[in-house]
């Protein structure tokens, strides 16, 4: 079996699944059980300053669905913990004594001033946790406090409180980032300027998930009113790692360790952050919507990946697909694909059809010698992958390189054995001058 | 078990008064709101859905499911309606099987195809429980129009003739309306008085008025009401049944399947229909199934259908000689009855030759077996009844012709359903007709 055992940061754990800071990890109840589940790592929820916070008494979720009600997306409007903080640190130092070998992480957020964060540093490492994350990514209710994504806009601030806390503890510091920005690398050079040991994302984005049409109010409804919360789920995952590819592929962050995070629901999800540059990574939707036990199949299946592809450990899946990720100016012009459909396994739905022929490029039948039949055309299809999309058949179509030589049908023109990318192509008036 | 259940003879009452209500519960029972969900989700909103094609009203169903699945279940209701007002009996007597629930590209896909039968049931059973009228009559025309029969082809005609602004007459030969909704569906497939609300939900669209107990030739000409009315549409059935066939002591030997559906049917207390200890029911198509089922159901202890020809020629669809298999019909192929003999006890020798194929026809194998019964049942075809009282209308292969606008050979007269030649004795088909009946009239009228 591959070893996943995991070293991040100087924390060690059994497996790179780590439980990200969120309503599982408040308190050592949960985190025993999800520990005994099997779970490498768990970032403890968020603590702030006593008096503690509250939460609204009434719904802090809401939720979208694609078929048979599976839940897709999840938006809250819970702030971090409302419990003492004592009870907390006590609670981080029981369960870490218990399990020795589980990374345990504290994640924080207290008000921009030094002396606040001096004191609950000195506070958690009593607990002996094995390090803090620096929770500057929520988006709700504590933002509007000063705190959470209100410091992870402001590059200045995610630096000089990284420094501060640097200074004042021996702990790893993990600098938690929000997805609430335009560019994801400007507060992460920010964070690696102040010392940060690494940055963990994507936090939630901010959201309003729905409307109550009986209240004409955001949902959740809080009698009689809503407010934008945070999004997160499976669908989050494109926006995710897009955030963690360009901090793994920016030279002024590159080596920097990334913890990732936002929709992993599956062991190849958690393989695909591996993949562009994370080095764990960290679940909390999955975990709310299915439960502790789906750690069995991220591992299980992460490892009989690793297996079948020979993949040793995780150091040999890291970052392999970043070289692959690119601009799109550099991508190759002349690579030529056209859909195939196997006509065995079509169904006869017509989807391929309709969105081709409606919103695309009319490169797909409906009917051949009077008979159902979708077969592409190939003087049409510009190989968009839309038929691929929205076909309810896995693999029943695919796309298909045309060999180097071969005429496409569309253009009418050979395909080209060449790389030519825009920056060389005629049509763009700013190619290189060399040309 | 009570010990009527083992008595030779027809009787009454031969089961616990508790399981009749059990055996003539509901046979599909409705979906839930939360079992509509989950199905309607598993449908993949086709491009020119294959379902619908199926359809022979062509109701929109990927859009009605979606409506469904979005939360709009009275607009999901009228698209159904839109295309067939009686699209609630359609969805509990439809041989789905057959039609859009085989089209479905998820029965290719998995075997599975999505529940189009009972998600309509689902929709128009929560519109028709609410009393939710989608359609109001057009300005009147003036025209009056009088249909014959109150079944499918002329209650769906009628609605339709109603909407264009047009006053229509039904007249029906029994004392309720709804044809084979009301007299010719197994019990089971409709329960809780669902044709009758049926009726009255399809008439309240106003401007239809249904006589009763009016049968063609009783007082009722086609002139006479041409004389009264602008045009006439015939949806009057098949009121006749095919012969045995076999030699017999006595006419009465046999019960006439149809009949014997239709009392179940009207009946106010199942233990008071009698049924035979053993029960054999000659014929291969849905009433044979029907009557066998339910002859089951009243507590036959053994029942066998006998077709003359192979299973695949079965009129019945496979689903359906499944559900009557599993509850303990047993269906026998290749053999016909040649002679029925009454036995000194009442009960009857059926004398069956096995049949086979030569040369593509049909023939006697020279073996024969005699099975004693105590009740024999005809499935074995109906027939147009009305004689003389359409005399004046034209007729091939012993039903009344059609062209392609359901007009018959008298052009005031149009006609659709069970009575017309080259139909598939459906509801749904029949309904479709009236329909597309109702609309040649329209035009023939207006224009």
């Amino acid at each position: 079996m591959a070893d996943l055992r995991h070293n991040f940061v100087g924390i060690k754990s059994p497996n790179p699944f780590w439980l990200a800071s969120a309503p599982p990890t408040d308190k050592e109840y949960n985190v025993v059980r999800a520990f005994k589940a099997g779970w490498g790592g768990a970032v403890w929820k968020t603590l702030g300053l006593d008096p503690h916070i509250v939460n609204v008494g009434g719904p802090r979720y809401g939720a979208i669905w694609g078929a048979d009600r599976r839940l897709l997306g999840l938006n809250n409007i819970e702030l971090i913990t409302d419990r003492p903080l004592d009870v907390n640190l006590q609670e981080i130092k029981s369960v870490k004594k218990a399990w020795p070998d589980r990374a345990l992480v504290t994640s924080l957020m207290v008000p921009c001033e030094e002396p606040c964060w001096e004191g609950i540093l000195r506070q958690v490492e009593d607990t002996e946790c094995d390090g803090v994350e620096l929770n500057f990514g929520c988006p709700h209710g504590m933002s509007e406090r000063g705190m959470g994504a209100a410091v992870g806009q402001v590059p200045e601030y995610i630096e000089m409180v990284t420094r501060w806390c640097k200074d004042k503890t021996r702990m790893p510091v993990i600098v938690k980032l929000t997805p609430n920005i335009t560019d994801v690398r400007y507060p992460a050079r920010a964070a690696k300027a102040g010392g940060a040991d690494a940055v963990s994302l994507i936090n939630t984005i901010s959201s309003i998930i729905s409307v109550d049409l009986d209240q004409f109010a955001p949902e959740p409804t809080i009698d009689g009113k809503g407010t934008h919360g945070g999004y997160c789920g499976p669908a989050v995952k494109p926006i995710a790692l897009n955030m963690v590819a360009s901090i793994a592929r920016d030279a002024e962050t590159a080596g920097l360790p990334i913890s990732g995070i936002g929709g992993v629901t599956t062991w190849r999800d958690a393989a695909e952050f591996l993949t562009l540059g994370a080095e764990n990574v960290q679940v909390c939707t999955a975990a709310m919507t299915y439960g502790f036990k789906i750690i069995e199949e991220l591992v299980e299946g992460l490892a009989q990946w690793m297996d079948n592809a020979g993949h040793p450990d995780l150091d040999s899946i890291h970052g392999r697909a970043l070289p692959n990720v690119t601009e799109w100016q550099y991508l190759n012009l002349n690579y030529t694909a056209k859909a195939r459909i196997d006509q065995d396994s079509c169904i006869k739905c017509g989807r391929c059809h309709i969105a081709c022929e409606d919103t695309s490029h009319q490169a797909i039948t409906n009917m051949v010698d009077g008979e159902r039949r979708f077969e592409v055309i190939d003087e049409e299809c510009v190989g968009c992958n839309l038929c691929v999309n929205v076909c309810p058949v896995e693999s029943c179509i695919t796309m298909e390189k045309l060999p180097a030589g071969d005429l496409d049908k569309r253009t009418g023109k050979d395909v080209s054995p060449d790389y030519g990318n825009w920056t060389m192509h005629p049509n763009n008036p700013m190619r290189d001058a060399a040309e | 078990m009570v010990d009527r259940y083992l008595e030779d003879g027809v009787i009454e009452g031969r089961l616990d008064s508790d399981l009749y209500e059990q055996n003539f519960a509901d046979a599909h029972p409705p979906l839930d709101p939360h079992e509509a969900l989950v199905a309607a989700d598993r449908c993949y909103f086709c491009y020119d859905a294959p379902c619908v094609t199926a359809c022979p009203t062509a109701i929109d169903i990927p859009k009605f499911i979606r409506q469904i699945s979005t939360g709009n279940l009275e607009g999901s209701a009228r698209t159904i309606f839109d295309q067939n007002i009686l699209g609630g009996m359609c969805a509990r007597v439809c041989p789905t099987e057959t039609l859009c629930e085989q089209a479905c590209v998820r029965e290719t896909a998995e075997g599975q195809p999505v529940q189009i039968g009972l998600l309509q049931r689902h929709a128009t059973d929560h519109a028709m429980k609410n009393n939710l009228q989608f359609y109001d009559p057009a300005e009147d025309t003036g025209k009056t129009i009088a249909v014959i029969g109150a079944g499918p082809a002329g209650l769906a005609c009628a609605h339709r003739l109603a909407m264009k602004g047009h006053k229509v007459v039904i007249h029906d030969a029994n004392p309720k309306a709804g044809g084979l909704n009301e007299y010719g569906i197994a019990t089971y497939k409709s329960v809780d008085q669902f044709a009758q609300h049926e009726v009255d939900y399809v008439t309240a669209i106003g401007g239809i008025s249904i006589v009763n107990d009016s049968r063609l030739g009783d007082n009722l000409t086609i002139d006479g009401l041409l004389d009264e009315h602008h045009a006439v549409f015939l949806g009057i059935g098949l009121g006749g049944v095919n012969a045995l066939g076999a030699e017999t002591d006595s006419d009465d030997i046999s019960v006439n399947a149809v009949d014997f559906i239709a009392e179940l049917r009207q009946a106010e207390d199942f233990a008071k229909v009698a049924v035979g200890r053993r029960v054999m029911v000659i014929g291969g198509g849905m009433t044979a199934i029907d009557v066998g089922t339910q002859a089951r159901l009243l507590g036959a202890q053994d029942v066998t259908i006998a077709y003359r020809r192979g299973r695949d020629n079965m009129n019945a669809s496979s689903a359906e000689q499944d559900q009557s298999s599993a509850k303990g019909v047993n269906i026998r192929h290749w053999m016909q009855p040649v002679e029925v003999t009454k036995s000194g006890s009442g009960s009857l020798n059926v004398k069956m030759e096995f049949t086979t194929l030569s040369e593509g026809k049909l023939t006697g194998t020279g073996k024969f077996e005699t099975v004693e019964v105590d009740q024999l049942f005809t499935a074995i075809g109906q027939t147009l009844a009305a004689g003389e009282a359409i005399a004046s209308i034209a007729v091939e292969h012993g039903r009344i012709r059609v062209d392609e606008t359901f007009r018959t050979s008298n052009p005031s007269v149009w006609a659709g359903g069970d009575c017309v030649a080259g139909g598939d004795d459906l509801t749904v088909t029949a309904v479709a007709q009236g329909r597309d009946a109702a609309e040649a009239i329209h035009a023939a009228l207006v224009t």
